[in-house]
């Protein structure tokens, strides 16, 4: 069918490159957190449907969704540290397997609050945005969907400047080289690890206002969104923004490519089988060494 | 921490206590039928599990508030016993287990979905309970040769080939080329069935087959192939979130078909909340309130439509109508067999034959209820944007005429 329609492969390589700059965005946070203080987060899906969620009260109460990408990140931040604050300083010293499992609690526990609050119906924020048509109409790609491309490089872009040129961000990155060492030099590497996953949970928001506004949220979505970005960054490997990026474009189109060859009922299940392939490939070890002081 | 122990383990010991004193009802208390039911409060059918509930609790009203059930010259009045499943297979079947077991009920009500009534009809089989349900439609159910299960509503695989049918009328009685897309649930698979049944019947072809993952919000390869195959009719079920996915994306990727056929829009609310998106699907439904049907209960569709709003303040979707009509079967039944007997009960049952405001009620050996069409509406737009969904299918039911093919999106 690819060869036969040769739009399809490129509706798919556009589809899957637009979502793939998404899930990057996901990703990047996850491999930030990662980095500085090796917890894997189960929750990640969890909080980007939170944080599409916000956005769809926004368009609810007839604020444009769009403003969602502005209004959510900062609300995540204080949830973000707020988790942080009440269960991951408490595991974020002890091995792997209990931040794992601590941050599966939290994953079961938003989606149950999730359920319990905002209801089990599938929504969706209208942006009201159109579509953009390519090749005489054979090429169709939602505007929307542009439009989250595009906010998530930005957001992307801003990041990496911050991680950069702040204090902050400097901070954070040397708690990632060194954690010990950075102490020594003065960094409160507490506030650190805070405002680390304050920016996760911020970036989760941003992605969740945009899958709302791109696709549709409801509260047990968010286990295939932590899987793609646990496996993005895998492939990619801890802070290296360029490596997510691509990965993440890679791993969009591939799911596309997947959908129209082997079915869409394969989907998620190739992203699983790929996940599995590339831990196979790589060898990859999760017993790295834990850096973390208090 | 010694006091800490102590607290603890003084409010297990309460938390102990109070679950075994739980006061044991039997099937009939004084005036009170006792009805069970275990329905989905929490979990991911939690707000269908809630019209159910609200479809139920008005029908015990307005029975009991009507001079209740008369039985052997007596006059008693509908109770139900409610437990959350969850939205869990397994939880329903252990909570259908004690209501029968500790609670001692003798007559049973339908859990909500396809797949909670397959977990709990094994169990009332087991114990000899009458069970009728309004919110299993799978065919499974009905061909497994239960003999206390009763569904008031039309099978699955019964939803959309009327769709098909239609589109082959309107293609002058030649057969239609169909793209389908179906989620991997026990409900969705069989509307396919249903739908392939009808393509062979037909003499149609299916071009596109799809099978959508349960995590699904993302359709669009499918409607790229759409696209480019250009079938005669699209067919999308997977409930709520296969009908909010397919309308947001063929909108926005305009893909033009001309018939879109679907289940669950009115679940989905996608003429209120989704407008012009949605002008000119088409959708299978169990009932809608402007069909005719009439009882002494509730008089009419439109008239239970308005007491509904009245009562919860929003517009009754057909699952809360059908869980209604379950509790008018089972007053009739009471009434017939004029016994409490769960065997006379079930033979009242099975030769039940009447006409309630959902629709007739009449059931086939395997359980369903094969006296009520399925219906398909349209969802209609006037000028100003306001959409309305209206009967277009079966004729005899009909308030508005089909609209086909649907416009394409540039002439809209």
């Amino acid at each position: 069918m690819v060869f036969q329609y040769p739009m399809i492969t490129v509706q798919a390589c556009l589809d899957g490159l637009l979502l793939g700059i998404l899930f990057a965005l996901i990703a990047y946070g996850m491999a930030l957190q990662w980095g500085v203080m090796n917890i894997i987060n189960i929750a990640q899906g969890d909080l980007v449907i939170l944080g599409g969620y916000i956005a769809y009260f926004m368009y609810l109460y007839g604020i444009h969704p769009a403003w969602g990408v502005i209004v959510s990140p900062i609300i995540m931040y204080f949830i973000g540290v707020g988790i942080y604050k009440l269960v991951i300083n408490k595991v974020v010293d002890r091995d792997l397997f209990i931040s794992i499992l601590a941050t599966f609690g939290i994953s079961i526990l938003f989606m149950q609050l999730m359920n319990f609050a905002f209801g089990a119906d599938v929504v969706l924020a209208n942006s009201g945005y159109g579509t953009t048509m390519l090749f005489n109409n054979n090429v169709t790609l939602p505007n929307s969907k542009i439009f989250s491309a595009f906010v998530s490089i930005v957001f992307a872009i801003c990041l990496v400047i911050y991680m950069k040129k702040s204090k902050l961000g400097r901070a954070i990155r040397a708690t990632a080289q060194n954690a010990r060492a950075a102490k020594i030099l003065g960094v409160d590497t507490e506030k650190v690890y805070a405002a680390t996953f304050g920016i996760n949970a911020a970036l989760c928001g941003v992605a969740g206002a945009l899958i709302s506004i791109t696709f549709t949220i409801h509260p047990y979505m968010g286990l295939p969104y932590t899987i793609r970005s646990f496996m993005i960054v895998i492939v990619a490997g801890l802070g290296n923004l360029p490596g997510v990026a691509m990965s993440g474009m890679g791993l969009g189109v591939f799911e596309e490519f997947a959908d129209y060859i082997l079915g869409t009922e394969f989907r998620i299940g190739s992203v699983f089988l790929l996940l599995v392939l590339i831990l196979v490939y790589r060898r990859f070890k999760l017993s790295r060494k834990r850096e973390y002081l208090k | 921490m010694k006091i800490n122990k102590l607290i603890l383990s003084f409010i297990s010991a309460v938390a102990i206590l109070l679950s075994t004193s739980v006061v044991s009802f039997a099937k009939v208390v004084g005036d009170k039928i006792v009805l069970g039911a275990a329905i989905s409060l929490t979990g991911k059918y939690s707000s269908n599990g809630v019209h159910t509930q609200n479809g139920y609790n008005m029908a015990v009203d307005r029975i009991n508030s009507m001079g209740g059930v008369k039985v052997g010259g007596k006059t008693y009045k509908f109770e139900i016993i409610y437990y959350d499943d969850e939205s869990n297979p397994k939880r329903a079947a252990q909570l259908a287990e004690r209501l029968i077991s500790q609670d001692g009920v003798e007559f049973m009500l339908g859990p909500y979905s396809s797949g909670l009534t397959k977990a709990i009809a094994p169990v009332t089989e087991k114990y000899g309970v009458p069970m009728v349900e309004a919110n299993g439609a799978s065919r499974s159910l009905f061909t497994k040769g239960y003999k206390y299960l009763f569904a008031v509503l039309a099978p699955a695989n019964l939803y959309l080939d009327v769709a098909i049918d239609l589109a082959v009328e309107k293609n002058n009685g030649k057969p239609v080329t169909v793209a389908m897309a179906f989620e991997q649930d026990a409900f969705s698979q069989d509307v396919r069935l249903g739908v392939l049944d009808a393509i062979k019947r037909t003499g149609s072809k299916k071009v596109i087959d799809d099978k959508l993952p349960k995590e699904l919000n993302d359709m669009a390869a499918t409607l790229v192939k759409v696209k480019q195959m250009k079938p005669d009719v699209l067919v999308v079920s997977g409930h709520t979130k296969g009908a909010l996915t397919a309308i947001r994306q063929i909108a926005e990727m305009k893909v033009d078909v001309p018939m879109l056929a679907m289940t669950h829009c009115d679940a989905a609310k996608l003429s209120k909340q989704h407008g012009k998106n949605s002008q000119y699907a088409l959708c299978a439904s169990q009932w809608h309130k402007t069909l005719t049907y009439k009882d002494d209960f509730f008089k009419n569709g439109m008239k239970y439509a308005a007491d509904f709003e009245k009562e919860f303040g929003y517009d009754p979707p057909y699952q809360s109508a059908e869980s209604s009509a379950a509790l008018l079967v089972f007053k009739d039944a009471f009434e017939r067999a004029n016994s409490f007997d769960k065997k006379k009960v079930r033979d009242a049952l099975a030769a039940t034959n009447m006409q309630t405001f959902y629709g007739n009620i009449k059931f086939a050996p395997g359980g369903q209820n094969v006296d009520k069409p399925m219906v398909l509406f349209q969802v209609m737009c006037d000028g100003s944007g306001k959409c309305e969904n209206k009967v277009v299918a079966p004729t005899k039911w009909a308030s508005a005429k089909l609209i086909h093919p649907v416009p394409k999106w540039s002439e809209r």
